[in-house]
């Protein structure tokens, strides 16, 4: 048995979903800024649709599935 | 504890203020009003939570006390496994049909009432309905975590910490709600607005303790976890627009500021690393996965539907 015998990702990328991020403390966005992360598990914008780039706030689920 | 409302919670009340084996009557045993029936449960599922001063701690233990709350706990599930309209995914497809469910949803909102139309006094009336749940926040589902498989149960206690405010007290959610409610003017004690609270609340709160309090109901439990999550980031928007649109803006609004980032993760955590690998490791869970999840909507449409209701009867 490895180290670690059950799969658990940092960064796992959900299909039609956000980016989530486990243990990070700050994330840079596209402009430069860096926000401080507040929670073990942060989720991060892959639509570029939410209110609050750049982390997810659900706004992908409201958009149809091409 | 809370005003009686008939014969069954009139007992339970008397039984719990004066512990006194045999000192009083046998509890009734037949069936009451749904209010009354959902007021007695409410109160005997306290016992397991903060207690009442005015109870005996010994009461939790208590035979006929407990042979009351399961027989009422008995009444609840048969009546929402009626409601229930059945899905039985496989454990592979529980996540895609948790997904399908809450979108799916067609219950009347609240949310979208809030944001646009709601005057101060129904949002206030929704808070004091809410607190009845808010208040002990997450704590119903905390109870599930040593009756978990390995994979569901750390992505549990992952998301449990970030409700518990990630060792941080204030930032804990339950009390993001009371200082919330202090900040517009009403009361942050625990269970202070249980007297007007609805049947239809009670009955959501009744569900969820009861799905917490069994280990048999594991999967409904994570399945409401799951539902509630992934019907809560886009609300708690919308009710944060409207509290600020009614001049409500400050620590209420920021309570529901905090649920649209951390529901966001919250929801895709109870959906896949939760109920996904909980209906893996023990398939048999997958319907009941399904139950829990239908059950929170339901409750939830019912809650709201029962407010909206009223507010369209005294317009």
């Amino acid at each position: 048995m490895s180290e670690n015998d059950i799969p658990h990702a940092d960064v796992v990328l959900q299909p039609h979903g956000p980016m989530l991020i486990r243990g990070a403390a700050t994330v840079q966005d596209e402009d430069g800024v860096v926000h401080p992360v507040e929670r073990p598990v942060v989720a991060v914008c892959r639509c570029g649709k939410s209110s609050r780039l750049p982390w997810c706030d659900s706004t992908h689920k409201l958009i149809p599935r091409g | 504890m809370p005003e009686p409302r008939g014969p069954v919670s009139e007992w339970v009340v008397a039984r719990l203020a004066s512990y006194r084996p045999s000192a009083l009557p046998r509890p009734p045993d037949t069936p009451s009003t749904l209010d009354d029936e959902a007021i007695a449960l409410w109160t005997l599922h306290e016992l397991s939570y903060q207690g009442f001063e005015d109870a005996t701690e010994l009461a939790e233990s208590d035979p006929d006390v407990s042979r009351t709350r399961f027989r009422l706990e008995a009444t609840l599930e048969s009546r929402l496994r009626e409601r229930w309209v059945r899905v039985a995914p496989t454990p592979a497809e529980v996540p895609e049909a948790l997904e399908q469910l809450a979108a799916q949803d067609a219950g009347p909102s609240l949310a979208d009432h809030v944001r646009r139309h709601a005057d101060a006094d129904q949002v206030l009336e929704m808070l004091r309905q809410r607190s009845i749940y808010q208040l002990k926040e997450a704590d119903p589902t905390t109870w599930v975590v040593p009756r978990l498989p390995t994979r569901a149960k750390a992505a549990l206690m992952e998301l449990q910490f970030d409700e518990y405010g990630n060792g941080n007290p204030n930032r804990l959610h339950a009390h993001l709600f009371a200082r919330g409610l202090d900040a517009v003017g009403l009361c942050a004690d625990y269970g202070a607005y249980v007297d007007g609270a609805l049947p239809e609340t009670l009955e959501l709160n009744n569900a969820l303790s009861m799905f917490g309090l069994n280990r048999r109901l594991r999967g409904a439990a994570m399945g409401h976890l799951a539902a509630f999550e992934m019907s809560s980031s886009i609300p708690a928007r919308k009710i944060a627009q409207g509290l600020d649109r009614l001049g409500l803006a400050g620590p209420m609004s920021a309570y529901y500021d905090e649920h649209v980032e951390a529901d966001a993760v919250h929801e895709i955590t109870a959906a896949h690393a939760i109920c996904g690998t909980l209906a893996e490791d023990e398939p048999d869970q997958a319907a009941e996965i399904m139950f829990g999840a239908f059950t929170c909507l339901d409750l939830e449409g019912r809650m709201a539907g029962a407010l909206l209701d009223s507010w369209r009867s005294a317009a």
